[in-house]
């Protein structure tokens, strides 16, 4: 009982977190490619609820070029907005309003986990960027194990050359170098893909790539399933394979499926970070939890500017609330099984 | 046997600490003719450590292509007439003097007498005439060769005497002298017979012994050791001295170490493993000069480089059916409207402020103020302005639609691709600023990231590419090693290579004006006929120029006659005068073999 409270404690949190992410345009006070040309690495700014004239409610100061680095302009104070007008955006790539939950008025700009380089809101990047990552994640996740019951399911349940032929197949995806035969891809294609295409682009080889391992737990649980009592009296009653299938077999997998969702989930969006900090993933400007990273290999920008490990942080709590999921369901499928 | 063990570790012992020093500067006889340096007068011994990007790739002057090869091999070598690094006018090297003649084709050179090359063996006429042997050899293929061929014929090195060598230019050359800046004068006694042999390519690799490879340069090799460093000891026979009458140079030893890419050289010179850095980028420059009041680094920003970064259109001759794509898109490319359009569009200032740490200057011209020399006061310097960028557009008959987007004048939305390399960040940087700014002209710009050989490629060879940022320059202040750039038919005339015959009337122009220049001996007439140049070109856009970074360089504060420059080597190129003041040296010694 406490276990499955917590299962959906965690289902909760990250439902919300996937939610604000979707509804990034909303959340985010500025769009992610606005560049604001004075702001080059500002640090984050400080939420003031006092000033020498009393309490107020939460505000921002304006930042100036100060001597190293940026300084605050006490002089005026901006208060925050709630659900301020600001720049156009989509929810959902259908609803168009320029709502955003909070902001405040120019010439200052709220910088929660401050500016990069080009002076770009970091906390709005993290929320569009998690969009691309979390759903190249999500997606391919869905491919992998749709191909990976496919195929675990036929060469369990076909048996005989069928199985030895898909696992040999499966064998050679496991020992590929899938990052030099992805760096060694990127040259074949056109030169310039669009943004959708490569968004396509990465989940399809990232999907595909890795459906061998859950392919094989599938093709392990059909074998087993495929001789039990009740599958050899449907077929003794004349049932068909789909049927068989379908009804019996089928089902039993759900349970591993759902845990390997949640481990494929963290490592799959990790996967998508990885390429695009080498730069094969999405392009400037679209932000992704990668190449927002990528920033980061220049030693002086790690040393100084530390407000950019914000991918960094999304990514770990990410993959651990994932991580944590599958555990916690791994035990409640294991204390339920039959077995 | 214990006198015998005792022998041997006497002996060992010997060995090891006449390994471990430095040769003596040797004495210095009246017949040499050394050349008087005027810097500080310096402490000699210590050793010097810098940093490399990388390995060196060989040791052999003639083949060596790489920055860091060159680097390592120009402290090894000296060459007959030097180009100062800091009047950018030439000077005699080894060549004491020279006398040229009336029609500027033919040099006669006077040698040093007495000098001699780092193994102790005198350096003569015979060693130049061999030297050119090399360089103008087809079959050994050096880089160099092409500096040294002039309208398909190459220059005749006649010995006259022991001491006096005539070179004969088949035509009169502007600037001749600049020519034998960087040229290695080589040991005829060691490498003749691996040249008539016929494996002269493959001599003086690394691998080669130290006591095999010999030069006229201040430092010459000790040891190699593969993945870590390469040091160079001080070659006792040096042919210069300082004020003073002691023979350079001041170093005992100068050790190259393979750190990797600047980052890494920046954190071996904060832990205080390396000594200088050659070239810093803006960050890193700012980085060390928030620790310099505790450290004490002597950190210099020489002003602008003389590279020049651009945006280049492709407006090559491209097969219509294979590149449709990119064929129409030249039919905006080929507008004159347009490329100013998108240079007026571009916001030069914040390249230079993001991009550059405000440590570089913005650039309408190949030519800044980098080259005193050679700049052109009078071109146009517009600040960035979008409304003549969309009257310009509107004039060529681009229009605007609903969303904004620029349409051309068959409706359809422009937009291009912008390659660049990867492993250049600032270029990248540069690109996605480019990006934003073409965006308020409703321009959809796509960058994309290459790697440098591939972009090369497609550069040079496939034509298979939109636009690219790129740079060039940052050798030679004279105009002549950019006869490549802006001749019709030159090798890097990027936008429009494998001319055949001059594309527009404006390039026929330029190729007359650069081939006059080039045979014209007086400078003030140059200076009119490449000002010319510097104005047809800013009129005609065939680059977008940019920006180019100031040249940015560190070194520890006990490092004495440290002048650095914008020329190319920036730090080194006075490695005979560099010493370390006493202070240092007893850390020095104490430090890592």
């Amino acid at each position: 009982m406490q276990r499955k409270a917590w299962i959906v404690l965690l289902a909760i949190v990250l439902a919300a977190l996937h939610l604000a992410i979707l509804a990034a345009g909303f959340l985010a006070p500025y769009g992610a490619a606005t560049q604001n040309r004075d702001l080059s690495y500002a640090p984050p700014n400080h939420v003031h609820l006092r000033d020498s004239s009393g309490w107020h409610l939460p505000f921002v100061y304006r930042c100036l070029p100060g001597v190293d680095g940026y300084r605050e302009d006490t002089s005026t104070r901006y208060p925050i907005h709630f659900f301020a007008r600001g720049e156009a955006h989509t929810i959902l790539w259908i609803f168009r309003s320029n709502l955003h939950l909070f902001g405040v008025d120019d010439p200052a700009r709220i910088l929660i986990f401050g500016a990069d380089s080009f002076g770009r809101d970091e906390l709005s990047r993290l929320l569009y960027g998690g969009q691309i990552s979390l759903a190249v994640g999500l997606l391919a996740t869905f491919i992998t194990l749709a191909a990976a019951t496919i195929a675990g399911t036929i060469a369990g349940y076909f048996g005989k050359w069928v199985d030895e032929s898909l696992m040999a197949v499966g064998e050679l995806f496991l020992c590929l170098p899938w990052f030099y035969f992805l760096v060694g891809a990127r040259a074949f294609l056109p030169l310039h893909v669009s943004a959708a295409g490569t968004f396509l682009l990465l989940i399809i080889v990232i999907g595909i790539i890795g459906w061998a391992r859950p392919a094989r737990l599938i093709r392990g649980i059909v074998l087993s399933a495929r001789n039990r009592n009740y599958v050899l009296a449907a077929r003794g009653f004349g049932a068909s394979n789909f049927y068989v299938l379908r009804r019996h077999i089928l089902p039993e997998t759900f349970a591993i499926l759902l845990t390997q969702a949640a481990l494929l989930i963290p490592q799959y969006v990790a996967a998508e970070a990885t390429l695009s900090f080498f730069g094969l993933g999405v392009s400037e400007p679209v932000p992704s939890w990668g190449n927002m990273l990528s920033a980061l290999q220049q030693y002086n920008v790690l040393v100084s500017y530390s407000w950019l490990l914000a991918p960094a942080a999304a990514l770990v709590i990410t993959s651990v609330m994932y991580w944590l999921l599958a555990d916690l369901l791994h035990h409640w499928i294991q204390s339920h099984s039959i077995n | 046997m214990r006198s015998i063990a005792r022998l041997t570790v006497v002996v060992c012992l010997l060995a090891v600490s006449g390994w471990a020093a430095a040769p003596a500067p040797a004495a210095i006889s009246s017949s040499e003719d050394l050349q008087r340096q005027d810097g500080d007068v310096g402490q000699f011994g210590g050793r010097l450590v810098i940093g490399q990007r990388a390995e060196p790739k060989t040791l052999n002057p003639v083949t060596a292509t790489d920055a860091v090869s060159r680097e390592v091999i120009g402290r090894c070598h000296a060459d007959l007439i030097s180009i100062n690094r800091i009047t950018q006018k030439t000077e005699p090297a080894l060549a004491e003097s020279w006398k040229t003649s009336p029609d500027g084709r033919t040099f006669t050179l006077k040698l040093r007498r007495g000098i001699r090359f780092s193994d102790g063996q005198p350096f003569d006429a015979d060693d130049v005439v061999f030297s050119f042997a090399l360089y103008l050899d087809e079959a050994i293929g050096s880089p160099q060769r092409d500096l040294l061929v002039i309208d398909g014929k190459p220059l005749v090195v006649t010995k006259l005497d022991q001491y006096t060598v005539r070179f004969t230019l088949p035509r009169p050359y502007a600037a001749a002298e600049r020519l034998f800046d960087g040229l290695a004068m080589l040991p005829k006694h060691l490498l003749e017979k691996p040249y008539r042999e016929g494996h002269f390519a493959q001599t003086w690799s690394l691998n080669s012994a130290p006591a095999d490879i010999a030069g006229m340069g201040p430092f010459r090799e000790k040891q190699y050791v593969a993945g870590q460093h390469i040091v160079l000891e001080r070659n006792p026979y040096y042919w210069k001295a300082d004020r003073n009458n002691q023979r350079l140079p001041y170093l005992d030893e100068l050790v190259f170490l393979f750190v990797g890419g600047e980052d890494q050289q920046v954190m071996r010179f904060e832990a205080g493993e390396t000594d200088m850095v050659s070239r810093l980028s803006s960050e890193n420059y700012a980085l060390l000069t928030k620790e310099k009041s505790r450290s004490g680094w002597q950190l210099a920003d020489l002003g602008p480089s003389l590279e020049y970064n651009f945006l280049v259109f492709n407006l090559n001759d491209v097969d219509a059916g294979k590149m449709g794509e990119i064929a129409r898109k030249q039919a905006w490319f080929r507008d004159l409207k347009f490329r100013q359009a998108v240079s007026a569009a571009i916001d030069r200032n914040s390249i230079v402020r993001l991009v550059y740490g405000a440590r570089g200057t913005a650039l309408w011209g190949n030519v800044g103020p980098g080259n005193r020399l050679w700049m052109n006061q009078g071109i146009p310097h517009p600040q960035r302005s979008v409304e003549t960028a969309r009257a310009l557009l509107k004039s060529a008959g681009f229009s605007w639609n609903g969303s904004g987007q620029l349409l051309d004048s068959s409706g359809k939305p422009v937009e291009f691709t912008i390659v660049t390399s990867s492993s250049n960040t600032q270029r990248m940087k540069i690109a996605t600023l480019i990006q934003d700014d073409l965006s308020h002209l409703g321009i959809q710009v796509h960058v994309v990231p290459l790697d440098f050989r591939a972009m090369l490629d497609r550069v040079f060879q496939s034509f298979d590419y939109e636009a690219a940022i790129m740079g060039l320059g940052g050798g030679d202040p004279d105009p002549n090693p950019e006869m490549n750039v802006w001749l019709s038919n030159g090798a890097t005339h990027i936008w429009h290579l494998n001319e055949t015959q001059p594309a527009t009337p404006w390039e026929r122009e330029i190729d007359t004006l650069m081939q006059q220049q080039m045979i014209t001996l007086n400078y003030a007439r140059r200076k009119q006929l490449y000002d010319r140049v510097q104005q047809i070109i800013a009129e005609n856009v065939p680059f977008i120029f940019l920006a180019t970074p100031d040249v940015l360089v560190s070194a520890k504060s006990q490092i004495g006659n440290f002048h650095p420059a914008v020329l190319d080597h920036y730090t080194l190129w006075n490695a005979d005068q560099l010493y370390l003041r006493a202070s240092a040296r007893g850390v020095e010694r104490a430090g890592i073999r």
